[in-house]
């Protein structure tokens, strides 16, 4: 539909556009500037830092422990998952052995946060491409699992639950059957929104063959998560550099298969989040009756001395491969934490994506990539 | 979950040859899914609305709940674990030794209280509701209540004083710790001065005892005392210096102010 | 049955004055009800709730609270605005919306003007809206609202082919572009009405009719002009207080007028759908709302449930889906016509 229909003969100026910070569609605070010719996009620049909050400098001011509230303050959507990956690195460079409770909760919470993160991501796009019933559809079932989070930590977004060692509090009692409740009810939900958004043909229309992802492309610029699953290729870092207990449950690991144009378009990057969701209820399904007994506070140290080294831990967030590089100097704060945030690295894509779209797609590609601010800049 | 979108998507799958019946097929698929849809919203329009019409209705926070701090300074010892543990320092404790006379009370717990807490500040604007403070506390005075409408006009106003001590009280407390601590060290340089003139005089009278030894025994006098002093120093309110974490004595130098 | 208007007061002035006054009264009274709809089937539909404070009762003077916002905002007019342009806009679109309403047949015994050629003069009439539209982006003097008016000129223009073809299909039955003929032509009970009784053919000349003027009304899925979530802003950005009421108002008495002209058209108007049952001077205008009624809500429904088109989608759904298929009915009714 009018891809490429550059005339050799007429040559027009190529004008700069601005999509400045302050945009209903651009997920947060990012300035896009646009190089279009006539509707077609030439060339589409991000610049970021507009929300830029020192994260990495603040870690190495405070002590291994304040550190956590402020990694849920970088993908504030995922909190969990930040808390997890730090907290995995940390346990790395102290050599914990973690309580078996402690680990199955930690996956519980991570895949509810997954699904929570996703229904973020699919509710805005849906908003994005003009429908805006499936965002508040999206948001109602969210607030089911904020409860769940409320009534285990406190907090309903930004967490602090993960601790190195272990965890903050313990599950509530009635936590296991309101995640059954829970589960039990998701896949309507997830059913709705098939019916209303995902296979709606003018959906389709607008995000199939927009924003085309080669898959070598997208490994050469490092993309992870979702992004990298919509092209098509087969890597999640849960079954392919395991961390925590995920080899015991079994999931698949959804892909993009071109079903509705081509592999590695907007609307396979959607709807790998979709599934995705499928697979983390299988996981939860499968975690929550199977919770071992024990003190999830056993193994927290009194005092976060570890020994001099770097550690480099890795773990699979909503948005990608979320990774924290800690080295230490044997104080009780951290030398040097650095956040390899995916979202940023998944943002260096769009000008490859772009080019050759027209200006209205942008926003279907920008929605596509989910990217959260506050990962991007940290 | 196969929903029957999908079956229509892998069986025109087939079709993507014949340009025209594609073109057809297009138009039965947006029909066919723009139904669908509206079948949905129908429905939702006859279920019942999920809001909780706030403020006259409120959602009851759990028990857990993360929201404005609170402290009871009848438990408080002034040990300073919550400050030091906050990432964001906005707890600002400062304490005064008091006399051995006086008697502050015991804590719930049973703890002798011997400090008197003459600065507890609270910058609500600053907290970030992490809750690294509460587990820290020994007498498990300061917790996370339920309170989160306290929102206020002036940033100034979200300072919250939690000591008890009026502010003459806070004054008396802090000239006498101090006062206190001048006659202590005071007679503490009396003492040690009078004890090296003792000193010095039998090195005088014995001059084959080893001079080494003896310097050594008095320097271990006077750094002893002088870190005495400074930690006393250091315990004294300071009212002048305003947002500071009171008295600490390696881990918190790093951090910024 | 005569027009009560012109048989107690005359065509004179006082009239003919009365006679165009009474669907503004209608129309502002209406688009208070429409808004109000609107914010609460959109809100249960997404399992919300709506205005509940305003008015006190399940906040039923929030379109009121809106209109005295709009109201009492200070009128701004841009710098370097063409001010003539800037200041008419939104008057034409107004006036290309309200006209309409003159040959919109609200009861056997009131139409605003009888005249004969109703129907062609109620689509001539709308085209006007476009040359409003496109002064309004042109003065505004802002890149994005000239890019979004351009859009909305360039979509209005093309949807007015299907359905002034699907209207002529209905004409052809009838043989008279009059609309109280039109209504006449579907007396009795509810299976006269145009689009049972001739099925399948004016039921597909219904449905391309009223998509088509889902486009003429800039409603969703239609929205590109007025879309927040879209890179233009579209084209009354630079509109506030009184200028921007005039087009919400415009877009209001819009959606009536094509959701009566379809009522007329293909439901009946104002017959009632039990006979003489119900039937009258005054029951013919309530039966009129009422589908016109029934038809805006749809329209609505379809708003809250529809993601947004792209621009070329948007021509491409016109030119090569609607319009062929416009054609081929029409042929289609023609022979049907002219064989039965």
């Amino acid at each position: 539909m009018g891809l490429n229909d550059q005339t050799p003969t007429l040559h027009t100026e190529e004008m700069v556009l601005q999509m400045g910070p302050q945009h209903p569609s651009t997920h947060g605070v990012l300035r896009v500037e646009l190089v279009v010719d006539g509707e077609v996009v030439v060339d589409a620049i991000p610049h970021i830092g507009y929300l830029h909050r020192c994260f990495e400098k603040h870690a190495e001011a405070m002590n291994y422990q304040q550190v956590v509230p402020y990694c849920d303050r970088m993908d504030y959507i995922a909190a969990m998952n930040n808390d997890f990956a730090y907290v995995l690195a940390v346990e790395k460079l102290l050599n914990i052995q973690l309580p078996e409770r402690v680990e199955y909760i930690r996956v519980i919470m991570a895949e509810l946060q997954r699904i929570v993160s996703h229904l973020v991501a699919v509710g805005t796009y849906g908003l994005d491409i003009g429908a805006f019933t499936p965002f508040l559809y999206c948001f109602r079932d969210r607030e089911m699992v904020l409860d769940l989070f409320e009534t285990t930590c406190g907090a309903r977004l930004l967490y602090n639950y993960m601790w190195p060692g272990g965890l903050s509090h313990d599950i509530p009692a009635d936590f296991v059957e309101k995640t059954k409740a829970f589960v039990k009810q998701f896949p309507k939900t997830i059913k709705e929104l098939n019916d209303l958004l995902s296979y709606n043909e003018i959906f389709v229309k607008r995000t199939a063959n927009v924003g085309v992802l080669p898959p070598d492309v997208a490994i050469n610029y490092g993309a992870s998560g979702p992004v990298l699953r919509g092209s098509g290729v087969k890597w999640d870092l849960r079954k392919d550099d395991p961390y925590s207990v995920y080899p015991i449950f079994d999931f698949d690991v959804v892909v993009g298969k071109g079903e509705m144009g081509t592999v590695g378009d907007c609307w396979d990057r959607y709807m790998v989040r979709v599934r995705e969701m499928e697979q983390s209820l299988r996981i939860i399904e499968q975690a929550i009756d199977k919770i071992p007994e024990g003190n999830v506070q056993a193994a927290i140290p009194k005092r976060i001395r570890p020994p001099v080294g770097e550690v480099y831990v890795r773990s699979e967030a909503p948005r990608g491969e979320l990774g924290y590089y800690i080295i230490s100097d044997g104080s009780q704060n951290p030398f040097r934490v650095k956040g390899r945030a995916p979202s940023f690295v998944n943002l260096s894509l769009l000008p490859e994506i772009s080019r050759g779209y027209l200006i209205a797609d942008m926003i279907a590609i920008i929605g596509s990539i989910d990217i959260v601010l506050g990962d991007v800049d940290r | 979950m196969i929903t029957k979108n999908e079956e229509l998507r892998t069986k025109n799958q087939d079709i993507k040859v014949n340009s025209v019946a594609r073109y057809f097929s297009n138009i039965g698929k947006g029909f066919w899914t723009v139904l669908v849809g509206m079948k949905v919203t129908m429905r939702h329009l006859f279920t019942p609305a999920v809001t909780v019409q706030y403020p006259d209705a409120r959602m009851t926070i759990p028990e857990r709940g993360r929201n404005r701090l609170y402290v009871n300074m009848d438990d408080c010892i002034g040990c300073n674990q919550c400050a030091m543990a906050c990432p964001v320092d906005c707890i600002a404790i400062e304490t005064a030794k008091s006399l051995p006379t006086e008697d502050l009370g015991v804590t719930s717990t049973g703890q002798k209280k011997r400090l008197w807490v003459t600065q507890f500040d609270i910058d609500f604007a600053k907290c970030c509701y992490c809750g690294l403070c509460v587990p820290p506390c020994p007498t498990e005075c300061i917790y996370m209540t339920n309170v989160f409408e306290f929102s206020d006009y002036d940033r100034k106003n979200l300072i919250y004083s939690f000591i008890t001590l009026t502010p003459e009280e806070v004054a008396q407390k802090v000239k006498q710790a101090q006062d206190a601590e001048r006659e202590a060290a005071a007679k503490k340089a009396a003492a040690a001065a009078a004890a090296a003139a003792q000193k010095a005089t039998q090195a005088a009278q014995k001059p084959s005892a080893t001079p080494v030894v003896q310097t050594a025994t008095v320097q271990q006098g006077p750094p002893a005392e002088k870190k005495e002093a400074e930690k006393e120093d250091s315990s004294e309110a300071k009212p002048q210096e305003g947002q500071s974490s009171g008295s600490s004595v390696d881990l918190n130098e790093s951090k910024p102010n | 049955m005569h027009n009560f208007v012109t048989y107690y007061l005359g065509t004179g002035f006082i009239g003919s004055l009365i006679s165009s006054a009474l669907p503004i009264a209608f129309v502002l009274g209406y688009a208070l009800v429409a808004m109000y709809i609107e914010l609460k089937v959109s809100a249960h539909m997404q399992d919300r709730l709506g205005p509940m404070r305003t008015g006190k009762w399940h906040g039923w003077a929030q379109p009121l609270a809106d209109v005295m916002k709009l109201l009492q905002k200070e009128d701004t007019i841009p710098y370097a605005a063409d001010k003539v342009l800037y200041v008419l806009a939104p008057l034409l679109v107004f006036v290309g919306s309200y006209a309409a309403y003159a040959a919109i047949p609200f009861s056997p015994a009131y139409i605003g003007a009888n005249i004969n050629v109703g129907i062609f003069y109620i689509i001539a009439v709308s085209a006007i809206v476009v040359l409003g539209i496109l002064m309004a982006g042109w003065s505004s003097d802002n890149k994005w609202s000239l890019l979004g008016a351009m859009r909305t000129a360039a979509q209005l223009v093309s949807y007015e082919i299907p359905s002034s073809l699907a209207v002529l299909a209905v004409i052809m039955v009838v043989g008279s572009l009059n609309l109280n003929d039109v209504c006449s032509a579907q007396a009795g009970w509810f299976w006269n009405w145009f689009i049972f009784g001739k099925f399948p053919f004016l039921f597909i000349t219904f449905v391309i009719y009223f998509i088509a003027s889902l486009a003429e009304t800039n409603r969703s899925p239609f929205d590109i002009p007025e879309a927040e979530s879209e890179l233009v802003a579209g084209y009354h950005t630079e509109y506030s207080g009184m200028r921007f009421a005039f087009f919400y108002l415009a877009e209001y008495a819009n959606m009536f007028t094509v959701a009566a002209i379809a009522a007329v058209l293909f439901f009946g108007g104002w017959n009632s759908p039990f006979g003489t049952f119900m039937s009258g001077p005054v029951w013919g205008a309530f039966w009129l709302i009422t589908k016109g009624m029934v038809l805006v809500f749809v329209q609505m429904w379809l708003r809250w449930t529809l993601p947004r088109f792209r621009v070329d989608q948007l021509m491409y759904l016109s030119w090569k889906i609607l319009t062929p298929f416009a054609l081929v009915n029409l042929v289609a009714v023609g022979l049907w016509t002219v064989l039965k």
